[in-house]
């Protein structure tokens, strides 16, 4: 049983049903999931979550879905890995890689995809939908497929094209729209008003979907072993996934799982051809003026960040601070992390790595903190932003001599 | 000089469940009076105590954001389309 009370607006806290609802019919404010949390405080324990299922349904007194509804392909309880020669490139002491490149289509959003269509299940939702910049389009189409359900995604036409493959293998209808995410976002909007009966898990299933990235604060803090860390690095595309980090850590200390949810430091990762949630946190602005992206992480090309004025609000409350990174530096972050720690991975993560490195630079990030920083997505799905950094050192007819030849051109080099 | 605006699911309570309205306006701000005078109710969803366009409302003139163009006082040419869109949406 879960224990969710209803929705709530979070800027009028007008009160609504726990239904297919996003948008505050008075104020357009977003909705939130509301929850008993003393309910949840004498039904969850440590061992309670430890004798659970090893994937995000381990936590599932703190979603807003059913376990037993649950679209389960495993998502989550990926790796928290110790990355000690990342940190002694950086200067910094005591740092931690979430590796969610590791989830069943490769990104975080596996997290939030299956609660939402638990969610969409028990209302009754037949189709699944959504507006993405890709890693959520591979994740609703597995989903959909697991659930048998039909699935419309819409994505903006210049994605990856691994991202599109990855979606259109699992047979839906997969539209691609000419213009950039903000556009597909606002035309889904749009389409989400003509079909009710559709559910657009980051549209009308929203308060729900987002609530599934909290399991990355969840799970950071049980594999440190039931505390929380000092600081966290969080890409930023609408937001939301940063904000839910938040609330996680302080949900884990409202139930009583750790004492410490609310000392966490957010700090907040961005392109610079995208980074309306810096641009606004470096002049102390209070509105998030909407670029137009232009940068090789697509998965973070939101100009209009849905979530962005919260992500702001947490970084400010937490003490954290902000990045914006170039793309070479992008580049540059995806081998360092995998030259450093053996992990691949795409734009989002390089845009982490490369804002961890920028705020250990400027002693935002100090050496005494237990840092984790959260790697989103595979580099498989970027593989072309790499470009001809990646290739073969040399290419060799099959002889002896001309491989001793190579080694020969190798010597003193740092091959 | 007749424009078409479209109307979020959340507001067709107030306009007797229309998506589309048509009304007289050469600017977004006169679009919004034009939907209040029609429909009592509408402005105050769509603007804050300061005459401004709430935080998590969205307006585009011809598929472009007002925020990119020139907000509540943007211009609008005949025949054009306007949207009226919840912001929380995405990612």
């Amino acid at each position: 049983m879960t224990s969710v009370l209803g929705l709530a607006c979070r800027e009028c806290g007008r009160s609504y049903p726990a239904e297919a609802l996003h948008v505050c019919d008075f104020c357009f404010g977003p909705l939130e999931v509301v929850y008993d949390y003393e309910a949840i405080k004498s039904k969850i324990s440590r061992e309670s979550i430890e004798n659970g299922p090893l994937s995000i349904w381990r936590y599932h007194e703190l979603l807003p879905a059913h376990e037993t509804s649950s679209v389960d392909l495993g998502a989550g309880f990926t790796p928290l890995v110790r990355a000690d020669r990342l940190a002694a490139e950086l200067g910094l002491g005591e740092l931690w890689l979430k590796d969610d490149t590791r989830n069943p289509t490769g990104s975080f959003k596996d997290r939030v995809v299956s609660v939402a269509l638990a969610k969409a299940r028990e209302l009754g939702f037949k189709v699944a939908s959504c507006a993405s910049t890709g890693n959520l389009a591979n994740s609703v189409a597995a989903h959909a497929a697991r659930a048998g359900m039909s699935a419309y995604v819409f994505i903006p036409s210049d994605l990856e094209h691994v991202k599109i493959a990855m979606t259109a293998v699992f047979d839906l209808k997969l539209v691609a729209v000419e213009g950039n995410y903000d556009d597909v976002n606002r035309l889904c909007s749009e389409i989400a008003s003509e079909h009710p009966d559709w559910a657009f898990v980051n549209v009308n299933v929203r308060p729900y979907y987002s609530e599934g990235s909290k399991t990355l604060a969840f799970e950071v803090a049980e594999q440190l072993g039931w505390k929380a860390p000092d600081h966290v690095v969080v890409p930023i595309g609408s937001g939301s996934q940063l904000t839910k980090i938040h609330k996680g850590f302080q949900e884990l200390e409202k139930v009583g799982l750790i004492e410490d949810g609310h000392h966490v430091r957010i700090s907040g990762a961005q392109a610079e051809g995208c980074s309306p949630v810096t641009t606004a946190f470096r002049n102390g602005a209070d509105q998030i003026r909407p670029v137009r992206p232009h940068t090789i992480a697509k998965s973070l090309a939101i100009g209009n960040p849905a979530d962005g004025w919260y992500a702001l609000q947490v970084v400010r409350s937490t003490n954290g601070g902000m990045g914006s990174v170039t793309d070479p530096e992008i580049v540059e972050a995806i081998q360092l992390l995998a030259r450093t720690e053996g992990i691949f991975a795409e734009t989002a993560g390089g845009v982490t790595v490369a804002t961890l490195a920028a705020l250990a630079r400027e002693g935002v990030i100090t050496k005494d903190e237990c840092v984790v920083a959260y790697i989103t997505g595979n580099g498989l799905k970027t593989v072309e932003a790499l470009g001809d950094t990646v290739a073969p050192s040399t290419v060799i007819p099959p002889t002896l001599a001309a491989f001793a030849e190579f080694e020969r051109t190798q010597e003193g080099a740092t091959s | 000089m007749s424009v078409t605006v479209r109307i979020p699911t959340q507001l067709r309570p107030l306009t007797g469940g229309e998506g589309e309205i048509v009304l007289e306006a050469t600017t977004v701000r006169e679009i919004i009076s034009g939907l209040e005078s029609k429909h009592p109710g509408i402005g105050e969803r769509l603007l804050d105590d300061s005459g401004e366009l709430r935080r998590f409302v969205n307006v585009f003139v011809a598929d472009e954001d007002v925020r990119f163009l020139d907000g509540l006082n943007t211009p609008l040419t005949p025949g054009q389309s306007v949207s009226i869109v919840p912001a929380v949406a995405g990612g």
